[in-house]
């Protein structure tokens, strides 16, 4: 049965159905940020010391372990181990927060995903937006302790915003791939949980490259820095910190040992992007 | 010229399956540890070879019942569900009103989610600054843009999200049963903004319940019934259809109902008290009333008759003895249990002479003028002569469902004509014609 009178000829192509970019990108990236701009400005709103809220969450965790190892001397002798520290917990806050608000993005969005035309992929992607305007914020403290303990700006830290958009690209992949997961599987949620736990301690966070060469071995390091999330934190230091703080490359003894972090991370957004996209369709049935 | 006679939406061939898994797979756990078990599900046609096409600045509307899949077909010309089949094409910029206040967001003042649901309805940022102020009048909150949401009323709300909505300018607007919202103030003005977008050549698309908002704005309309096109064409022609649909299931689940509660009342009851079926029958039984039945103008039984069309009522009697002139009659009641009309054949030629063991059957035919109502009749047939004693009264024997678009409040539609005339020109004809 077809529509009476009427040639299909003439009409063009017929209607895509949802898909996770939508027909326009100029509509994608205005939804996009109106999201990520609205969740960020909410986080502030009502509160004069929202900004300090903010940052109290990384600070607090900061001092603790700061107090702890400080304490049993276990910080090694690398300069600045204060400020090393603070960057591995900026930086995984921002992982951490990214993906965990990503679980339940599209679940938490479900009024817009069904009840609007809306391209799917905005809905996590504004997520890793909002996260990404915190770390911003967040970067603040860690110039000022820099500079306070004596750090003197350097040309590296231009390298700065690479390693910040080579880290946004992995937390949108793993992003992307856990929002369109949690549709169908409840459990991602717990599962992801432990899998950043994991990540906490797998990762140079309050420990440094050099502690774990002399104590573990240099093949546990360089394992370690397999992980992307591992070698960008080392990497981040080498560049913002000091030199004393080995570079990624030779860390793990080599620039070529590079290219498995850097191959990870565009296969955690191909991945991601593909299963999204194949599951775009159907996300406002599945909700 | 040529675009313009292009339809604004073509619907070829639409389907629409939902699959209802029987035991949903919810967990990555489960899915790891069984992971080739199949679960089976139920597959839910939401959607069944729908095609319709609608011309650019047509008012259309689309009604079905609860279930009927007229809210699946809207969120597949939005762009919201894949189609399983078939394709949609899309003339022009399209803006889907599915739910009002999209977006909205309690903790943020008036002004900015304003700003955010314009944006997610396809307006620009700049588009949304310029349009501010206007939404704002419409809606009349001037001195609420810097209060927060969550302060609102509900009737506020409605009107702030509806303000929106109308500014957003598409060609194309899919809008989903939120009329039924708001104060009667703020309703007629939305009226009159629906109006003014008919004037303005908007294609509009309707997805409703209200049969009169169906027949006051479309021009045309499509009924859905159980994912497919029950009908389409006429505003007038469709609510009728619907109407009867609507009254043809709430006598089925009644009947339902009845027979679930006359098998219940037999258990509970036993064997002491007569039914109430059998109490609403009285007489002698020297004739019996064996059933009795509506008939439409075309001569079929019909449980569903639209008002104004003419009508039979038929009831066949049996005699157990010979009887001489007896009276036949039935009487009507209204839901309410009024007695809104009997016939009999009191006044008419005497019925004649019937033999024991005849049949017979009796027919009173009307122009049904009742109002859309449930009624039930009574048929009774009696002895005619001084002591008038029931033969056989069977109460409630037959039921009618009136159906139609009209609800004059009274208990007849009697067809009538309504002239208007100005006393101003009948002064002026009148002095015209002195000369």
């Amino acid at each position: 049965m077809s529509a009476p009178g009427v040639d299909l000829e003439l009409l063009g192509p017929p209607i895509k159905g949802p898909s996770a970019l939508g027909s326009d990108p100029a509509r994608f990236w205005r939804l996009t940020w109106a999201l990520a701009t609205t969740d960020f400005r909410l986080r502030f709103f009502g509160s004069a010391l929202g900004y300090l809220w903010q940052l109290m969450r990384p600070l607090m965790l900061f001092g603790v372990i700061y107090a702890v190892f400080s304490q049993l001397g276990l910080d090694g002798d690398v300069k600045y181990y204060g400020v090393a520290l603070l960057t591995g917990i900026v930086l995984f806050s921002f992982l951490s927060e990214a993906t965990s608000g990503a679980v339940h993005s599209l679940s938490n969005r479900e009024n817009l995903v069904r009840k609007i035309e809306f391209p799917r992929l905005a809905v996590p992607m504004a997520t890793v937006l909002t996260a990404l305007f915190n770390l911003v914020l967040n970067l603040v403290p860690v110039f000022v302790f820099l500079l306070a303990a004596g750090g003197r700006p350097r040309w590296t830290w231009l390298e700065l915003p690479l390693l910040v958009i080579a880290l946004a690209l992995l937390v949108l992949g793993l992003s992307t791939l856990l929002s369109v997961l949690y549709v169908r599987y409840r459990d991602v949620e717990p599962i992801w949980d432990v899998v950043l736990q994991v990540c906490f301690y797998a990762s140079p966070i309050f420990y440094t490259a050099s502690i774990v060469r002399e104590e573990v071995g240099e093949t546990a390091l360089r394992l370690i820095l397999c992980n992307p999330f591992a070698a960008l934190i080392q990497q981040t230091r080498h560049a913002v910190i000091d030199p004393s703080h080995e570079s990624a490359a030779s860390a793990m003894g080599g620039a070529e040992w590079l290219l498995v972090p850097a191959g990870l991370i565009v296969l955690v957004v191909v991945i991601g992007y593909r299963v999204f996209d194949r599951a775009a369709p159907r996300i406002a049935e599945d909700l | 010229m040529l675009e313009q006679s292009l339809p604004a939406i073509v619907v070829d061939g639409v389907s629409k399956t939902f699959a209802l898994p029987h035991e949903r797979v919810h967990t990555l756990k489960e899915k790891a540890l069984h992971p080739f078990r199949r679960t089976t599900h139920e597959t839910l046609h939401a959607l069944r070879d729908v095609s319709f096409a609608v011309a650019p600045g047509e008012f259309f509307g689309i009604v079905g019942r609860n279930g009927s899949g007229k809210s699946t077909l809207l969120k597949c010309l939005a762009g919201i569900y894949a189609t399983d089949a078939g394709r949609i094409y899309v003339q022009g910029r399209m803006s889907t009103f599915i739910e009002l206040g999209v977006g909205f967001n309690p903790d943020l003042p008036a002004r900015e989610n304003v700003m955010i649901n314009a944006t997610m309805l396809g307006l620009t940022t700049r588009e949304a600054k310029r349009r501010f102020d206007r939404i704002i009048d419409f809606a009349e909150l001037h001195d609420f843009v810097d209060l927060k949401l969550k302060n609102y009323s509900s009737g506020m709300l409605v009107r702030l999200a509806f303000s929106v909505m109308i500014q957003v300018d598409a060609e194309i607007l899919l809008i989903d049963e939120v009329l039924a919202v708001g104060d009667a103030a703020f309703q007629q003005k939305c009226f009159e903004e629906f109006q003014r977008i008919r004037r303005s050549g908007a294609t509009v698309l309707l997805v409703t319940h209200d049969m009169g908002a169906t027949q006051r704005f479309c021009d045309r309309a499509m009924l859905l019934e159980h994912g497919r096109q029950a009908e389409i064409g006429e505003p007038e022609r469709v609510g009728m259809r619907y109407m009867q649909l609507n009254f043809d299931a709430e006598a089925r689940a009644e009947e339902e109902a009845e027979a679930a509660g006359a098998e219940a009342g037999s258990v509970e009851s036993g064997a002491e008290a007569p039914t109430e079926q059998q109490e609403l029958r009285v007489g002698d039984r020297r004739a019996e009333i064996l059933e009795s039945w509506f008939e439409d103008a075309h001569g079929k039984r019909a449980t569903v008759i639209v008002s104004g069309a003419p009508c039979t009522f038929r009831t066949r009697v049996r005699f157990n003895e010979r009887l001489e002139d007896p009276l036949f009659g039935v009487n009507l009641h209204n839901s309410d249990d009024v007695h809104v009309w009997g016939a009999n054949n009191l006044y008419e030629a005497k019925a004649g002479i019937f033999e024991a063991g005849e049949e017979i059957v009796f027919e009173v035919a009307f122009c049904n003028v009742l109002a859309p109502d449930r009624y039930f009749a009574s048929p009774a047939v009696a002895n005619a002569g001084a002591g008038m004693a029931w033969h056989d009264q069977r109460s409630r024997l037959a039921a009618l469902m009136v159906t139609g678009t009209q609800q004059t409040g009274g208990l007849v539609d009697l067809p009538f004509q309504f002239t208007i005339g100005r006393s101003g020109a009948a002064a002026a004809e009148a002095e015209q014609r002195v000369p």
